[in-house]
């Protein structure tokens, strides 16, 4: 066998099964999205765009990563900095933190149902306490605002351990050499996370930041099991279109949207997060 | 002023001593080097100087005051680590102003400061790069300026040669004694490299085992090892050993040949010799030469005196070769003796 063609005859397999099972899925969705009857449209868009749910489950989506995403970094990277310290039950420790990754996001949706829920857990613990009078309905749409806690908690819970997954591997990476001389030279514990530590971290900071980010423009099982059609976002709208109103023109308007926010913000990150040539540990 | 006091230093690490109390006096402006092999324990005491860890019983003092409870930062240290850890994320400008950044120095002072110790170790070209473009060698100047920019009283170098090639560290070597004596600093360099030791040092404390066996200048160290260790440890190739028999009267009998040595009552001492302290003679003791290696300047010669190696350095005109039988006769004043019960030096 030639040494040079081996090499593409090996990625062969890999490269012809996302062709077929994701740029060809791919181009048939973009070509739903612009095209009708008559041919090239904008049409799919315009419907979308003037639907009175559309700004709002647009808003609702970038509020909730907006909340969300920040919180899990710095929990994250503070899990990931105890658990690198720990001297022994490290391992354990993580597979315990990395648990909810396990379960499925509607399973993790249902299981915040039963605690939020009229007839849940907070409900009767209150009660039991007598800080209320009678079980109240926390996740009514008369509240949205408390929906969006309960989302917001349910989604930290869910979702911060794949980023902490991918800060324990890029702190190990950091040899301790560098926070033992900046120790030396006078940086404070502060100082030795913001002037090493984390500039360091950047490149993991980087990968954890646009996978999050990403999940999080497609939270959709939690949103519906904790609040239904209360809160809209931008998956559970694609959904709708797609088997609610059988619109799948509408939809596929609607996943290319939230595609182009994810490059978006993926391009942002590569940008701010980017290590200088020759900068790298 | 910085002298530096180790006063009764000990460090376990779980089961393991790596330090038994260790006493060390190091005088402001000395340049002391520890010397050992890999895990006899002077990585750990340097470590403990600049506080990077916490002796198990003891103390540390600095110019007078009291360190062991500070943090590194509050010690008056500087140093330069083995893999020279400067900041990838930095440059260079910015890794040897970074302890005058922390020290928050005005903008102008710093960069007199950074210029300043860059020019010293010719690193001025290289101010805005980053770690990755350079050469190993010039990390190393910018870990050693890194140290040299904070103006400390002490400065501990951990092994800051081993990871350069040959040619390299013979002439990082030279700078850097150069360098740092005309720093006025106390400084503390650790290293397993005997060269290195014997090139730098004012004195030097060999270690072994968690001990310091001998602190004293390199000459003495060489000439009067306090023990066989020493003896063994440092010199390249290291002294030759051979029991000897006591004889009475301070006669003492070597492979036949006798020697006037200590009085005293043992049955038996250790009689050692540097190979460069052996010449070939009519009489003397009979070695069976087994190899021979011409070095240029010198050969050495590899035999057996009665059943003990011996080494020898003897003038390059000397036709040897292997199987031949020689006497080889040993300096009277360079004969050193050892207690082969306590391993010690005995006079």
């Amino acid at each position: 066998m030639d040494n040079r063609t081996l090499p593409y005859l090996l990625l062969l397999p890999a490269t012809l099964f996302l062709c077929v099972f994701f740029l060809y899925p791919f181009a048939l969705v973009a070509w739903q999205a612009f095209t009708n009857e008559a041919g090239f449209t904008l049409e799919h868009f315009r419907t979308m765009a003037d639907h009175w749910k559309f700004p709002i489950a647009f808003w609702n989506t970038m509020l909730l990563a907006l909340a969300v995403v920040p919180v899990q970094v710095v929990l994250s990277i503070t899990m990931a900095m105890m658990v690198t310290r720990m001297q022994r039950g490290r391992d354990i420790m993580l597979y315990i933190w990395t648990i909810p990754l396990g379960i499925s996001d509607l399973a993790a949706g249902i299981i915040w149902l039963a605690i939020f829920e009229q007839t849940g857990f907070l409900n009767s613990m209150l009660y039991g306490l007598g800080v209320i009078e009678q079980p109240t309905n926390f996740l009514s749409y008369q509240n949205t605002w408390v929906i969006f806690i309960a989302i917001a908690l349910a989604e930290i819970w869910r979702a911060t351990a794949i980023m902490l997954v991918i800060l324990v591997a890029g702190l190990g990476l950091i040899p301790k050499e560098y926070d033992e001389a900046a120790e030396v030279f006078g940086a404070s514990r502060w100082q030795r996370l913001w002037k090493v530590t984390l500039p360091l971290l950047r490149p993991s900071l980087q990968t954890a930041l646009i996978l999050r980010v990403i999940l999080a423009f497609e939270v959709f099982a939690v949103v519906a099991a904790l609040g239904g059609t209360s809160l809209p976002v931008l998956m559970g709208e694609t959904y709708n279109y797609q088997f609610e109103l059988q619109d799948g023109h509408v939809a596929a308007a609607l996943a290319l949207v939230i595609l182009a926010i994810s490059i978006a913000f993926t391009l942002f990150f590569l940008r701010v997060l980017r290590v200088p040539k020759g900068a790298q540990i | 002023m910085a002298e530096i006091q180790i006063r009764n230093v000990a460090k376990t690490f779980g089961t393991y001593q790596a330090l038994h109390s260790i006493d060390l006096t190091i005088a402001d402006q000395e340049f002391m080097v520890l010397l050992g092999a890999s895990g006899c324990g002077k990585t750990t005491l340097l470590r403990i100087i600049a506080g990077l860890e916490t002796p198990s019983v003891g103390e540390v003092w600095i110019g007078g005051r009291r360190v062991d409870h500070l943090p590194p930062r509050e010690r008056g240290i500087a140093m330069v680590f083995q893999n020279y850890a400067v900041f990838p994320h930095l440059t260079v400008f910015e890794n040897v102003a970074f302890g005058l950044r922390m020290a928050k120095l005005d903008d102008r002072l710093v960069r007199e400061r950074v210029e300043r110790t860059a020019g010293l170790m010719h690193i001025e070209a290289l101010l805005q790069r980053y770690s990755g473009q350079l050469s190993g060698g010039q990390r190393q100047r910018v870990a050693v300026a890194r140290a040299l920019a904070m103006e400390p009283d002490v400065i501990l170098m951990d092994e800051p040669l081993s990871n350069l090639d040959a040619l390299l560290r013979l002439e990082m070597r030279a700078e850097l004694k150069g360098v740092l004596e005309a720093s006025n600093t106390t400084t503390i360099y650790v290293t397993h490299d005997q060269v290195e030791a014997m090139s730098l040092a004012d004195r030097i404390s060999v270690m072994h085992q968690g001990r310091i066996v001998q602190a004293a200048e390199p000459v003495e160290v060489y000439r009067n090892p306090a023990a066989h260790f020493v003896g063994s440890f440092i010199g390249n190739p290291p002294m030759n050993f051979i029991t000897a028999r006591n004889q009475g009267d301070g006669k003492w009998q070597v492979a036949g040949q006798q020697f006037t040595g200590p009085s005293v009552a043992s049955e038996t001492l250790e009689f050692a010799i540097r190979p460069e302290d052996l010449s070939l003679a009519e009489t003397g003791l009979q070695a069976n030469v087994r190899v021979v290696e011409p070095l240029g300047a010198h050969i050495l010669v590899t035999c057996d005196v009665e059943g003990s190696l011996f080494r020898a350095v003897i003038d390059s005109n000397s036709r040897v070769k292997a199987g031949d039988v020689l006497h080889i006769a040993p300096e009277p004043d360079r004969i050193r003796w050892f207690d082969p019960e306590t391993t010690l030096a005995v006079a």
